[in-house]
């Protein structure tokens, strides 16, 4: 008879990992493809516009390079959460509230100069960010509250605020009833980066990337946070402020999904309307995971996946297809990689019985 | 307040409360095998679409109820083949599952937004409904609810009274000593998973066959994460979580009742109730009764020895 024997590997290559990705994204659009067939769409047709709207033109190219910033910016957060064991699913809601916060600062001061305005935004956004991400953190150390749960419980709190704003005492009296703010002044406004439609975010990200990067490497507080995420006990044990870094990534990721808000309303929509809600908090959690919460990789898969988002929107233009298909893809391609992640920590070689 | 205000609006509470009860008490019997199942909210609206599909190309409304729980349990599945089979991240596999759950549900269910289907309505309990209070209460409902009336018990008493349920309580405390006393741990847990998803998946049914009686899309509304909630709160015991879910199911009814009378709160800040009460739910769990603890290994892989 044959038999299974599986042994854990010692070390993972990053080819394998890669191999994986792409692996499997490949699987996911087969199984996607079922469904389209469902609607009556032919796969061949949408796979095609889903690969052409999101690489498939230099427009399409800055457009998932638009989205992957507040995507990155969001997970690079998110990352730092998981990798102290810590389940940060708030992002969307900390979003909201960054753009809730650059706005009410654009609204209150239309008047001053792009060069006091905008740092005075980008400082409320983080703060409004990290309060929402600090919450969940205090609850957690002091009444061990699930700090999942409140995270997505603070998303649903923070998006029905940033709602009764805009419907309510935010809305633009001239916006013939429609939820959104008015128009930010000029000087309120992120500018883009020479002729292309790239906002000046995008150096944020670069530096932020980098430097993150560098900090988990190098730096004390890297190891710190390694090693408590691998073992809570031994660190507490060892002495290393468990805590107080809870506390501080909790804050670290909900200022930079914070300054995503403030960046989505400020340079891509002018206003603060329902539609800066775009489910990249949800997404940045796939890449995270997808990029091994290691901060370089985010950043590639940030751009994977917004060029995901951009693709299935020109599906939905061409084909008609329900936006929640994107979902759809992110789930699958999670959950693949999860069950094929058994494949590169795992060797499993055939014996016979005997 | 007085009773005619008051009674309507308990019955809207226990009605509202029922599909976070079965959603509640599946997560229950899935945790205490020591499987974290983040996925409620996704096999909650998949067990929805199921349920009013099949009822609506059936006819038949209890044909309905039952695919929901089939489906619902068909879709924890993949969670089963992920962590058990593949030893994956339980954490991030039910949020997964939770993404591809809604979006699935959600892009089937386009074409049908608006349609409805044969579902469940009023049918009073003969005698029991002419009690005062106690029978519009809880005996003028649905069948669905005289359903899940039953399953608390059955659940209590399967994990506390039954070998099966023994084994599934003792692989989810310390699956070494189980496996070492003869059990296969990932039997039971397959177990948990399944049986789990299946009341997880009548839970969804139960609001697009009794509580809306037509499709729309994200129809569960975060329910699946109060139910997830609410097992903590619950301690991971039954009798709790009707507490719970009647509790909730009473905060939504209320809201849907202020915003029908024409208040001036904005529907925005009413919505909020359910959310922020299980933020305040999970507070309150934290003060800690004896024997209120999470299984051992919650949330944690079994790798079977060599």
């Amino acid at each position: 008879m044959l038999a299974f024997k599986i042994t854990r590997k010692q070390e993972l290559s990053l080819r394998s990992s890669c191999f994986l990705l792409f692996a499997a994204i490949a699987v996911s659009l087969c199984m996607s493809a079922v469904l389209l067939l469902m609607h009556h769409k032919s796969p061949v047709d949408g796979i095609a516009l889903l690969f052409e709207g999101a690489f498939g033109s230099l427009w399409a190219l800055e457009e998932s390079l638009i989205k992957a910033i507040p995507i990155f910016l969001c997970s690079l957060g998110v990352a730092m959460t998981f990798r102290l064991q810590i389940w940060n699913i708030g992002a969307e809601g900390q979003f909201a509230l960054g753009a809730v916060g650059a706005t009410w600062v654009a609204l209150l001061f239309p008047d001053l100069p792009a060069l006091v305005l905008l740092p005075f935004m980008l400082l409320v956004a983080l703060t409004a960010g990290g309060i929402w991400g600090l919450v969940p953190a205090v609850l957690k150390i002091r009444l061990r509250a699930n700090e999942i749960i409140v995270t997505l419980m603070l998303n649903y709190l923070g998006i029905l605020f940033l709602e009764y704003l805009v419907y309510g005492p935010w809305k633009d009296p001239v916006s013939f009833g429609f939820p959104m703010t008015s128009q930010f002044s000029n000087s309120a406004i992120v500018g883009t980066i020479g002729g292309t439609r790239i906002n000046w975010g995008i150096i944020l990200c670069i530096v932020l990337g980098v430097t993150v990067w560098i900090v988990l490497r190098y730096s004390r507080l890297g190891y710190e946070l390694k090693a408590s995420g691998e073992n809570v006990k031994a660190a507490r044990y060892a002495g290393l402020p468990y805590d107080r870094l809870v506390i501080f990534v909790m804050v670290f990721s909900g200022a930079l999904a914070g300054c995503a808000g403030f960046l989505e309303a400020s340079a891509n929509l002018n206003r603060l309307q329902p539609s800066v809600i775009a489910g990249y908090g949800y997404t940045a959690i796939v890449v995270a995971w997808l990029a091994r919460l290691n901060p370089l990789y985010i950043g590639v898969a940030s751009y994977l996946l917004a060029g995901l988002k951009v693709g299935v929107e020109n599906m939905q233009l061409e084909l008609q297809v329900p936006a929640a298909f994107g979902g759809i893809l992110e789930g699958l391609i999670l959950l693949t990689v999860l069950a094929g992640g058994f494949f590169t920590q795992y060797s499993i070689s055939i014996r016979r019985k005997q | 307040m007085n009773a005619n205000i008051l009674v309507p609006l308990l019955a809207a509470a226990v009605q509202s409360g029922t599909p976070i009860l079965y959603a509640t008490l599946g997560e229950i019997l899935t945790e205490k095998s020591g499987v974290l199942n983040l996925g409620v909210e996704g096999i909650m609206m998949v067990g929805a679409l199921a349920g009013f599909l099949a009822s609506m190309y059936t006819g038949n409304p209890v044909v309905g109820f039952i695919a929901g729980g089939i489906f619902g349990a068909l879709i924890a599945g993949i969670h089963g083949l992920v962590c058990l089979v593949f030893q994956g991240n339980q954490v991030v596999s039910g949020l997964a599952l939770t993404i591809l759950g809604t979006n699935l549900a959600n892009y089937l269910g386009t074409p049908h937004v608006g349609h409805s289907a044969p579902g469940f309505g009023v049918f009073p309990v003969p005698y029991l409904s002419g009690i005062p209070i106690v029978g519009p209460v809880f005996f003028k409902l649905d069948m669905l609810v005289y359903v899940s009336y039953a399953m608390p018990f059955a659940v209590w008493f399967f994990l506390q009274y039954t070998r099966w349920g023994l084994a599934l309580r003792a692989v989810g405390e310390n699956p070494e000593a189980g496996s070492a006393a003869g059990l296969n741990v990932a039997t039971y847990r397959w177990a948990g998973i399944l049986a789990g998803g299946f009341l997880v998946g009548l839970g969804g049914a139960y609001l697009s066959l009794a509580y809306t009686h037509l499709w729309t899309n994200g129809l569960s509304a975060g329910r699946g994460w109060i139910a997830v909630a609410l097992v903590i709160f619950a301690f991971w015991k039954p009798g709790r979580a009707v507490l719970g879910a009647y509790l909730f199911g009473g905060v939504m009814a209320f809201q849907l009742r202020l915003q029908a009378t024409g208040t001036n709160l904005p529907s925005s800040l009413l919505l909020m109730l359910p959310y922020g009460l299980t933020v305040l739910v999970l507070v309150l769990a934290s003060w800690k009764v004896k024997g209120g603890d999470a299984p051992a290994v919650l949330g944690v892989n079994y790798e079977p020895p060599e």
